[in-house]
């Protein structure tokens, strides 16, 4: 790993996403559901099943419910909710979160919407009544969930995690990888390589592709 | 949908491994910039028709466009912002001549921008510890001591280091197998 290259962090779990954050323009790709509350001209080619057709200028019809990304869902709405108004995706919703309550470790996290803590969290922006059962399951889930990620970092040496991987979300997967990490970096410590000098991977990365360019 | 191409550069660096500098997308770059210039006609002449054919029913529409203008803006910045950190770190880890297949990786912009960095941290380090400067970029751990063991692995030859003709001896004893004593410095351009 790069030990030079600083990304700029996710800001997803905190007020707002930060506008050079990777992870956070693929967060907010994801989409949402919603319902139009006034009809859109000219955008018919982009809902065909919803378009009014040519004579009302190609519009999407008020109240069409679509699917739309979040950044979308985002910069379209308002408190008065003129152009849209935002449904609960099902797993924020009252049915998943009793499931969350009552085991929080059971569920592929990754299959449900592979940023479940970031998309929830910028959720909230959109002003739902159940904003605080929304937040407090969030809180909980991760609560529930933490514990076993934290364990398995922290005892898989030197093998493949991928089962381990498998059902976490996006923000447990980068935990994860630290705590990898920090295990190696102790591992190599008592093995005394701490202190001695080697090719930084990134160096090495482009020495190896540079021996194959020579052979073909 | 619109943003598509942009997501697909973001989703291409987000791809490489932490920290590696895949080609620069030219060309998709340049589809993001085209269909902003299309999103953006499109506006101004809806704005005009709002305006003077009294069809305020358009104004979601031009939101809807707006959003995806400011949505590719903010994927091309941080894009092009992303491949920048990488670049910077290249000149840490890498040192001030990058070898040719990262060089064809980057723009002529990026190539300028590296050139500039470099520049500045130059003039920074010499600006350090007196008239000598200090190399920032080395040693960026306390080393345990002075001197470090080394074993010859392979008979290199006669090796020449830019330090001076008074530390020339100690490579050409390198050439044979045995234990020898090098300076840390010595041994970062050995190991590269």
């Amino acid at each position: 790993m790069s030990e030079a290259y600083f990304r700029v962090e996710s800001g997803a779990l905190g007020p707002e996403e930060n506008f050079l954050s990777l992870d956070d323009i693929l967060m907010s790709h994801e989409k949402l559901p919603v319902r139009t509350e006034t009809a859109m001209p000219r955008l018919g080619a982009f809902f065909l099943e919803r378009s009014a057709g040519a004579e009302t200028d190609n519009a999407v019809p008020q109240g069409s419910k679509l699917e739309l990304p979040l950044w979308l869902a985002k910069g379209l709405f308002d408190n008065k909710r003129r152009i849209l108004s935002v449904e609960l995706p099902k797993i924020y919703q009252e049915g998943w979160r009793t499931v969350f309550s009552a085991d929080a470790n059971v569920v592929d996290l990754h299959k449900m919407g592979p940023h479940f803590y970031g998309f929830g969290s910028q959720l909230l922006h959109f002003d739902s009544p159940e904003n605080a059962d929304i937040s407090q399951s969030l809180l909980q889930t991760f609560i529930g969930r933490f514990r076993r990620i934290m364990d398995s970092s922290q005892n898989a040496y030197n093998e493949d995690t991928s089962v381990l991987v498998a059902r976490l979300d996006e923000m447990e997967r980068g935990l994860f990888q630290t705590g990898q990490k920090g295990l190696n970096d102790f591992q190599c410590w008592e093995k005394g390589q701490a202190s001695q000098i080697t090719a930084s991977n990134l160096v090495q990365n482009y020495k190896k592709r540079k021996f194959t360019d020579m052979e073909d | 949908m619109f943003c598509e191409k942009a997501m697909e550069l973001i989703r291409e660096l987000h791809r490489a491994p932490e920290g590696q500098l895949p080609a620069f997308n030219e060309d998709g770059l340049r589809q993001v910039l085209e269909e902003m210039k299309a999103l953006y006609e499109q506006n101004q002449s809806d704005v005009n028709e709002a305006k003077s054919g009294g069809r305020s029913d358009l104004i979601p529409t031009i939101k809807f466009r707006h959003c995806s203008l400011l949505r590719n803006r903010r994927c091309t910045v941080a894009y092009l912002y992303d491949r920048l950190l990488r670049i910077r770190a290249l000149r840490w880890e890498y040192g001030s001549i990058l070898p040719n297949a990262l060089r064809f990786h980057m723009s002529a912009e990026e190539m300028e921008w590296f050139n500039n960095y470099k520049r500045s941290l130059a003039t920074y380090m010499r600006s350090l510890g007196g008239d000598e400067g200090l190399d920032i970029t080395q040693d960026v751990k306390p080393p345990k001591s002075l001197y470090i063991e080394v074993r010859c692995l392979k008979d290199y030859g006669e090796f020449e280091v830019d330090d001076g003709t008074s530390v020339l001896i100690y490579f050409v004893c390198l050439v044979e197998t045995g234990f020898h004593r090098v300076s840390q410095d010595g041994l970062d351009l050995l190991t590269s």
